[in-house]
């Protein structure tokens, strides 16, 4: 049962919502199952949370290494919680939005949070500077398409790209280094894109028939 | 830890403990200026924190990697309560909650129907528990169900017919309805950005890029002859994409580092303007 229930209700909803596309009255099951998507999505926000909590805590009690870390997750986690939660500084009343400005949430977002999250990815920049370092060898003629598509975009992108070539005149313009650049986005690029696209569409498709089908069963775990 | 962490951590307290003090001097004449000038030193230390990593690994960027770990999971839930239950739950649940969070009430003899996405959701949160940690199974058939069918459509939709059918361009001329002559094409024929030349071979390399590229994913049969150099051809098309994407994500990352070095010259150390 703990198996057959869950099989069902895949294939209950999953047909529902492809046959809905096809029958008029239904055609509000989808906002209703999206609606309904989202509600359990919250859950599991929470569940994320109780998890991070838990484990933190864990850590914390057992002493494990690094265990004083797991106070500062814990207490930004709480305090960020409880500035969202209950609105802590917010000018508005309680309709007005969570992260409007002036409140502790909106404050601890712009000077924790942003900045956190920006450095975080402007810190991979470092790492693929020095991955295509290595990595980027004209070895043979694939890796030399690669190397030159991604220079002519990078330097498509900066003012050193259009003063390489300002003085190409209009009539041959696509070999301007920016245009050139524009170009590569919206033709090779867009080729092998949409073919990884149709590809991946293909994919979600027979994946999807096979979830709803009950086929695919690896997201229930084991049999307990 | 060692005597020298416990310094090194003291030095940097210390410093940017300065830099409050010195931010908020300048910034006394204006209202909430110390919480100002504590937020700009805050967020500067975190900024300089995670770039300590390009040194190694230390005890500033695991501060700042934890404290990133609690403050986005708190962050997403706050947001997600507020759009998702304040906004959409409640207004269906209950007149009294929907007044008590002015929000307006959506009245509705299906409303009881949203009480099933509640009790699944409390079914989820089971999964913290061991012994009724089976209980979330359900919910979790529900997520995929609902991803599988609405995927099933919006792929077939959007990421195959639409894909397909945009594939097919006029091979020669940009606008089969505005052709005008072959004297008009020939005349025409330059190097320019804008111009027919271009847009006739972009349509070349999207429609032949898309066949090849697709080739290439065709394992079921041998990649030799005539099928062998379309998927040749594919690989190309491949590559440059995959050189594309990189650059682009670059310039992303990097303007992202402008944004953070300028934040740190212009409004923490305040040498720029």
């Amino acid at each position: 049962m703990r198996q057959q229930i869950p099989l069902l209700i895949t294939f209950i909803v999953g047909t529902l919502l492809i046959v809905s596309v096809f029958i008029p009255p239904f055609g509000d099951l989808e906002t209703t199952f999206n609606i309904w998507f989202d509600i359990i999505a919250v859950f599991a926000f929470f569940l994320g949370g109780g998890n991070l909590l838990r484990v933190h805590i864990n850590k914390l009690r057992k002493r494990k290494r690094d265990w004083g870390f797991s106070i500062v997750t814990i207490v930004g986690f709480l305090v960020m919680l409880i500035a969202g939660l209950f609105k802590i500084g917010n000018p508005g009343d309680i309709a007005s939005a969570v992260d409007a400005p002036g409140s502790l949430f909106y404050d601890i977002f712009n000077s924790v949070q942003y900045p956190l999250s920006a450095t975080m990815y402007s810190l991979l920049a470092f790492f693929v500077a020095s991955a295509s370092y290595r990595a980027f060898r004209a070895k043979n003629r694939e890796a030399t398409l690669l190397l030159i598509a991604a220079f002519i975009i990078l330097l498509g992108r900066t003012p050193f790209g259009v003063m390489l070539t300002y003085w190409v005149p209009d009539s041959t313009s696509l070999l301007q280094i920016p245009n050139l650049a524009i170009w590569i986005m919206n033709s090779p690029n867009l080729a092998g894109q949409r073919a990884i696209m149709i590809g991946i569409g293909l994919g979600v498709i027979s994946m999807s028939l096979r979830l709803i089908l009950g086929i695919e069963r690896s997201y229930l775990g084991g049999d307990k | 830890m060692r005597r020298t962490t416990y310094i090194v951590v003291a030095g940097v307290v210390l410093l940017f403990g300065l830099s409050w003090v010195l931010h908020a001097v300048s910034m006394s004449g204006e209202a909430d200026g110390i919480e100002r000038a504590f937020m700009i030193t805050m967020a500067a230390f975190l900024t300089l924190a995670i770039y300590s990593f390009l040194y190694k690994d230390n005890p500033f960027y695991k501060f700042a990697e934890h404290l990133y770990v609690g403050v986005s999971a708190a962050y997403w839930m706050c947001q997600a309560f507020w759009s998702t239950i304040v906004g959409n739950l409640f207004p269906r649940l209950s007149e009294g909650l929907s007044n008590y969070f002015q929000q307006p009430y959506q009245a509705s003899g299906w409303n009881i129907t949203y009480w099933i996405p509640v009790i699944l959701g409390i079914m989820l949160l089971m999964r913290l528990t061991e012994k009724y940690g089976w209980m979330s199974r359900w919910p979790l058939a529900m997520i995929v169900g609902t991803t599988a069918g609405l995927n099933f459509v919006r792929y077939l939709r959007s990421d195959f017919v639409v894909q397909v059918s945009s594939t097919f361009m006029p091979l020669l001329g940009e606008d089969p309805h505005r052709w005008q002559g072959f004297g008009a094409f020939i005349s025409n024929l330059d190097l320019s950005a804008t111009g027919q030349l271009a847009a006739i071979v972009s349509n070349w390399v999207i429609f032949f890029g898309v066949i090849c590229g697709i080739i290439y994913f065709y394992f079921s049969k041998e990649h030799s002859g005539a099928f062998g150099r379309a998927s040749r051809l594919g690989i190309w098309i491949l590559m440059i994409t995959f050189g594309a994407s990189f650059g682009y994500t670059v310039m992303g990352r990097i303007s992202l580092l402008v944004g953070r070095i300028t934040f740190l010259f212009r409004d923490w150390l305040e040498i720029i303007s």
